[in-house]
């Protein structure tokens, strides 16, 4: 199939791409890598009038580091996060290594599988565990939401029309801080169909656990996430994992519980090995 | 005898393939890369639904020329192929749906554009009003529906029951153990790389229909377009350009290219249909699907004494042209023993039609299921009797002493040492080591499993063969015209068309063995109605015995004539000349291609006055002597792990014993069988089509439907034995299906083996972890209910 016809606009900077998707509140979509929207457009599911092409605005394009944190513009590629290792913030480049082929890392962007919103997609859920904050532009300003807090459910997030996601400031780890993050494909390069995320990060007293690949955003696991904190990969016993997987994702299959739950525990066992 | 082996570039070299360099630069041309002035792009409107009446289709006023439906063309007879067969029943395609549509993807109109995005925006604007019927989705339910019917002409949904029973009753019952299992394969689509295409004018100079195709089969679509199409034969060229793989999926007449051939005969100008991976997916899932219902005889030592069988293949709404629906269920039947050596068979095998795609051969033909089903039954066997499923799979295959054997289903095996090639399997694998290893335990908790499935593949079947399926199409001889040219080269021309095969290296190959011409110098053609003598194509494995066969006899053909002209030019007589190394060589020095093909074209003075008319082509055909078939076949052995926490499967590694006979380049069987078992194992672990209860698809993008890729894939070990045919030039069997047999049968016997301890048996492709947690959770439950009791 091909896309229906629709108007391409290029966006000079924030500003311009704002005001083009306020012109046309509902029929105006931002484009970043295209590697979601792309086959969406070709097979008519997604149908907008205008196109808002956000690849060309060099802003989106920064990686800064602001001392306690790292700033990464929402246009940075997958593949640019996997090159450039960034002080701190280790996990963004193992990550980035493991998002589908190398192909739509070039392409695929940070911002754009944020605001795509699939809930198995690796941004959501290690940005969700990183405690990192997503910075909005819209036509009344800017604002900051937590990662956790973005998606709403499947390919749904709080964005207005009028905005775009700018960028995301991610928290640089502790120097004892351990990162846990796996994910169960059934091939390489496609979306996981189990995936969790585990910061323990003392310095800054932080135990966050995220399972993702559920129904709708990445949820977190907090209970067990304290457990294993303070008694380490062993607390985090099958029933504690089961109970809590059962809490956030309520009637899953044998199945589809035990690879979750499998995810859970492995993601553990790789913060503390 | 063989040039190849001594680094040569004859029979038996490892050479590379001639047509790489184009495909690897990007510089092949398909259909896809053809632009002509005032093409018109054509896409299809399809149904939503699988099932229901097609009250009326309405297209907006001011586009009768840009929307068409089935009122519009008249001229296209609907597809039928009538079978022979006693109980076949036909079915009749529209070339746009008419009364009903009967598999969700249907064509139900079309339209044409200047661009495809155009035609799909055209496609938009039509109405249609359907009214729905209750889909038929299970084959086992739609076999005894007779109230909802796929064809209401009916009195039933069977396309065709097949029956055979041969020593049964006397050899059940001498057995000690009996062993049920219920196994199935789901429904796929074939997915070459390239889908299908059609590009269709009218050519004023040559007052013919000119149709560029993606077929397999040129001249078999000819003949069907002219068919269809109401034409005759002199009036229609096909040509296949390069062809991105076919797989069975492009030797039939589709619906869409009798559309895109009738517009350009009514509008005299280019028209065009490429067909998209989503509409492959969703109208193209049309193969693979069988139910077996297996009840296995056998002694205490798991010696197969006789099998009981009910096989029912899912045959979809269409029986198609020229293969016929019977192609599937007849090769069910007669190929189910396999390579084993057992008396009794009953056998009864049930196509049913449902609302889904129509079945479609796909590499393989019915013997991927029946392998499953069979190995998978071995294996059963050896648990029943408390045996290593190795030990009981080689005392049950035929023995070389036995060669040539016919079988229980009166299957004629010429040649080959099947237990040499499983044994060799084993060592190959290093069984041994992967049993240690698998008693040690991993430390990441995984199961080892290994496995181990055997197969012969009939390849290269004749006119017998065919006759007894009941196509309306038999094959018989296939021919080759080739033609010296000035210089010393050589055209080859035949009938079968290569598309990812390496013929164009093959074919060469052969001709330099007869003639000693440089392979470089050959050029082969093929695909192309206009210019190459009738085949009907490359399909089960037959275009290298066949086309191969006849390129040997006609390159053979030219000797004497050479010999002749030979003599003259050298100055003695024919009998003091011998021909060798590409020259007719005398007492007293050599006469080459060159100088022979310098006397023929520009040179005649040169010519002997008893000079052969014939000149330097010549156009001979082939058919091997006993034409049942040349049986290659292999054993496969793998090693996987099991992620019991995740279901996921590891393949570990993959060996693979065949036996083609005598290779004509090595290196090509090992491409075709490495390609093959890819698809093995996308059919094992990954590739499904899921229909809900309404027959609705799950999949329509690859993200939906997994196939294998370059990772899921391990490093193949190819091996090879080498027991020529009989029955063949040079001994050569045909192979390019055998890959794609063998993988489902190997993986799930290794899984098997894996979770034998957890009492886990899996027996439905493909292996999803969603399955493989089932199972283990299935037989963890049934073991707590066991302990409880």
């Amino acid at each position: 199939m091909k896309a229906a016809a629709f108007e391409y606009r290029r966006a000079r900077d924030v500003a311009d791409a704002v005001k083009a998707l306020a012109s046309m509140p509902g029929d105006a979509k931002p484009l970043a890598g295209g590697q979601s929207l792309g086959p969406m457009l070709n097979l008519r599911l997604a149908r907008p009038k205008v196109l808002v092409d956000l690849a060309r605005i060099e802003s989106l394009r920064q990686i800064r580091d602001e001392g306690d944190a790292w700033v990464i513009g929402a246009g940075v590629t997958h593949a640019e996060l996997e090159d450039r290792p960034l002080a701190g913030c280790a996990p963004l480049a193992a990550v980035a290594r493991t998002i589908a082929y190398r192909a739509i890392r070039t392409r695929g962007t940070i911002g754009g599988s944020l605001a795509h919103a699939d809930p198995a997609a690796d941004w959501p859920l290690a940005l969700s565990a990183l405690d990192a904050k997503l910075l909005l532009a819209g036509k009344g300003g800017r604002r900051e939401v937590p990662a956790g807090e973005f998606m709403k459910s499947a390919f749904a997030t709080v964005l207005g029309d009028d905005e775009i996601l700018e960028a995301v400031r991610v928290p640089k780890l502790g120097a004892s801080a351990a990162w846990g993050y796996y994910k169960f494909c059934r091939k390489t390069g496609e979306f996981p169909e189990a995936s969790a995320a585990l910061l323990l990060d003392p310095e800054r007293r932080l135990a966050r656990l995220y399972a993702g690949a559920l129904h709708g955003a990445p949820r977190a696991l907090d209970g067990v996430a304290r457990a294993v904190a303070q008694g380490g990969a062993r607390a985090a016993s099958p029933d504690l994992v089961d109970a809590a997987l059962e809490r956030v994702a309520p009637g899953m299959g044998p199945g589809a519980r035990k690879m979750r739950a499998a995810a859970v525990r492995r993601a553990i066992e790789r913060a503390f090995s | 005898m063989s040039s190849g082996a001594a680094g040569g570039q004859g029979v038996g070299a490892r050479i590379r393939r001639k047509e790489d360099s184009r495909h690897l630069h990007g510089r092949g041309q398909f259909v896809t890369d053809m632009i002509l002035p005032g093409q018109r792009e054509v896409a299809f409107l399809r149904s939503p639904v699988a099932h229901a009446r097609l009250i009326a289709v309405r297209k907006p006023a001011g586009y009768e020329g840009r929307i068409f439906a089935r009122p519009d063309m008249p001229e296209i007879a609907a597809i039928a192929a009538p079978s022979t067969l006693p109980t076949f029943k036909l079915s009749e395609q529209h070339p746009l749906a008419h009364d009903k549509v009967r598999f969700v993807g249907e064509a139900i109109a079309c339209a044409v554009g200047r661009t495809r995005a155009e035609a799909e925006d055209f496609c938009e604007l039509v109405q249609f009003d359907l009214d729905e019927l209750p889909a038929l989705v299970d084959s086992t339910k739609a076999r005894l529906d007779r109230a909802v019917r796929v064809h209401e002409q009916w009195d039933d949904n069977l396309y065709l029951t097949l029956q055979m029973d041969n020593g049964f009753d006397e050899c059940a019952k001498r057995a000690d153990v009996v062993v049920k299992r219920e196994i199935a394969l789901s429904r796929q689509s074939m997915n070459p790389m390239e889908c299908r295409a059609t590009l269709a004018y009218w050519d004023e100079r040559a007052n013919q229909l000119m149709v560029y195709s993606s077929s397999q089969t040129p001249h078999l679509l000819r003949v069907g377009l002219a068919r269809f199409l109401g034409l005759n034969e002199e009036k229609v060229r096909v040509v296949s350009p390069d062809v991105g793989g076919g797989f069975g999926y492009k030797c039939i007449v589709f619906p869409e290219d009798l559309v895109v051939c009738w517009l350009a005969l009514r509008y005299r100008r280019p028209f065009r249909y490429i067909e998209d991976r989503r509409e492959h997916l969703v109208a193209g899932a049309n193969s693979r699907q069988h139910h077996y219902s297996l009840t296995a005889y056998a002694s205490k030592e798991g010696r197969l004494l006789a099998l009981d069988a009910q096989v029912t293949v899912d045959g979809g709404a269409y029986s198609n042209w020229p293969f016929t629906i019977g192609l599937e269920p007849g090769q069910a039947l007669g190929n189910l023993p396999g390579p084993y050596e057992f008396r009794g068979y009953r056998s009864k095998v049930f196509c049913v039609a449902t609302n889904k795609p129509g079945f479609l051969p796909y590499r393989g033909v019915a013997r991927t299921g029946v392998c499953f089903a069979m190995e998978l039954m071995i294996d059963a066997i050896a648990r029943a009797v408390d045996r290593d499923p190795y030990e009981v799979r080689l005392q049950n295959l035929v023995r070389p002493d036995q060669m040539p054997y016919n079988n229980v289903a009166r299957k004629h095996y010429d040649s080959g040492d099947y237990p040499r090639a499983l044994k060799m399997a084993r060592e190959k694998l290093d069984a041994d080591k992967w049993l240690e290893r698998q008693k040690r335990g991993e430390p990441d908790g995984r199961r080892i499993g290994i496995g181990f499935a055997s197969y012969c593949e009939q390849t290269a079947h004749g006119t017998s063969v065919f006759a007894a399926w009941g196509l309306p199409m038999t094959p018989g001889y296939d021919q080759a015209a080739v033609r010296l040219t000035a210089g010393g080269g050589l055209e080859v021309r035949v009938g079968v068309h290569s598309h990812g095969q390496g013929m164009e290296t093959t074919l060469a190959q052969l001709a330099h063995e007869v003639l000693g011409i440089d392979v470089a110098r050959i050029q082969v053609v093929h695909g192309d109605t206009g210019t190459t003598p009738f085949s009907t194509g490359t399909y089960a494995s037959r275009s290298i015995v066949m086309s191969g066969g006849a390129v040997v006899n006609a390159c053979k053909e030219l000797i004497p004539r050479l010999m002749r002209i030979g003599a003259h030019l050298l100055g003695c007589s024919q009998d003091e000349v011998k021909f060798e190394e590409g020259a007719v060589v005398g007492p007293k020095g050599r006469a080459t291609l060159a100088d022979i093909t310098e006397a023929w074209y520009m040179r005649p003075e040169r010519l002997p006055a008893d000079v052969d008319r014939a000149g330097l082509e010549a156009s001979v055909a082939f058919k091997p002597k006993v034409d049942t078939g040349a049986f290659t076949y292999a054993s496969h052995a793998v090693a996987v792990a099991v992620d019991t926490e995740t279901g996921h499967v590891e393949i570990l590694d993959y060996v693979i014993v065949e036996d083609c006979g005598t290779l004509v380049n090595p290196m090509v069987v090992e491409g075709q069988t490495m390609g093959g078992v890819a698809q093995g194992i996308g059919t094992a672990l990954y590739e499904e089509q899921q229909y809900d209860v309404n027959g609705q698809p799950n999949a329509s993008t690859f993200m939906d439907y997994l196939l294998p890729g370059p990772t899921e894939v391990p490093a193949l070990r190819v091996y090879h034995l080498e027991t020529p045919s009989p029955y063949t030039q040079y001994g050569i069997k045909g192979m390019g299906e055998g890959g794609a047999i063998a993988p489902p049968a190997v993986i799930f016997n290794a899984v098997n083996n894996a979770l034998d301890p957890l009492g886990v048996e899996v027996n439905e492709t493909p292996l999803t972890p969603e399955k493989v947690l089932g199972a283990i959770e299935r037989a963890r439950t049934e073991k707590e209910k066991r302990e409880a009791a």
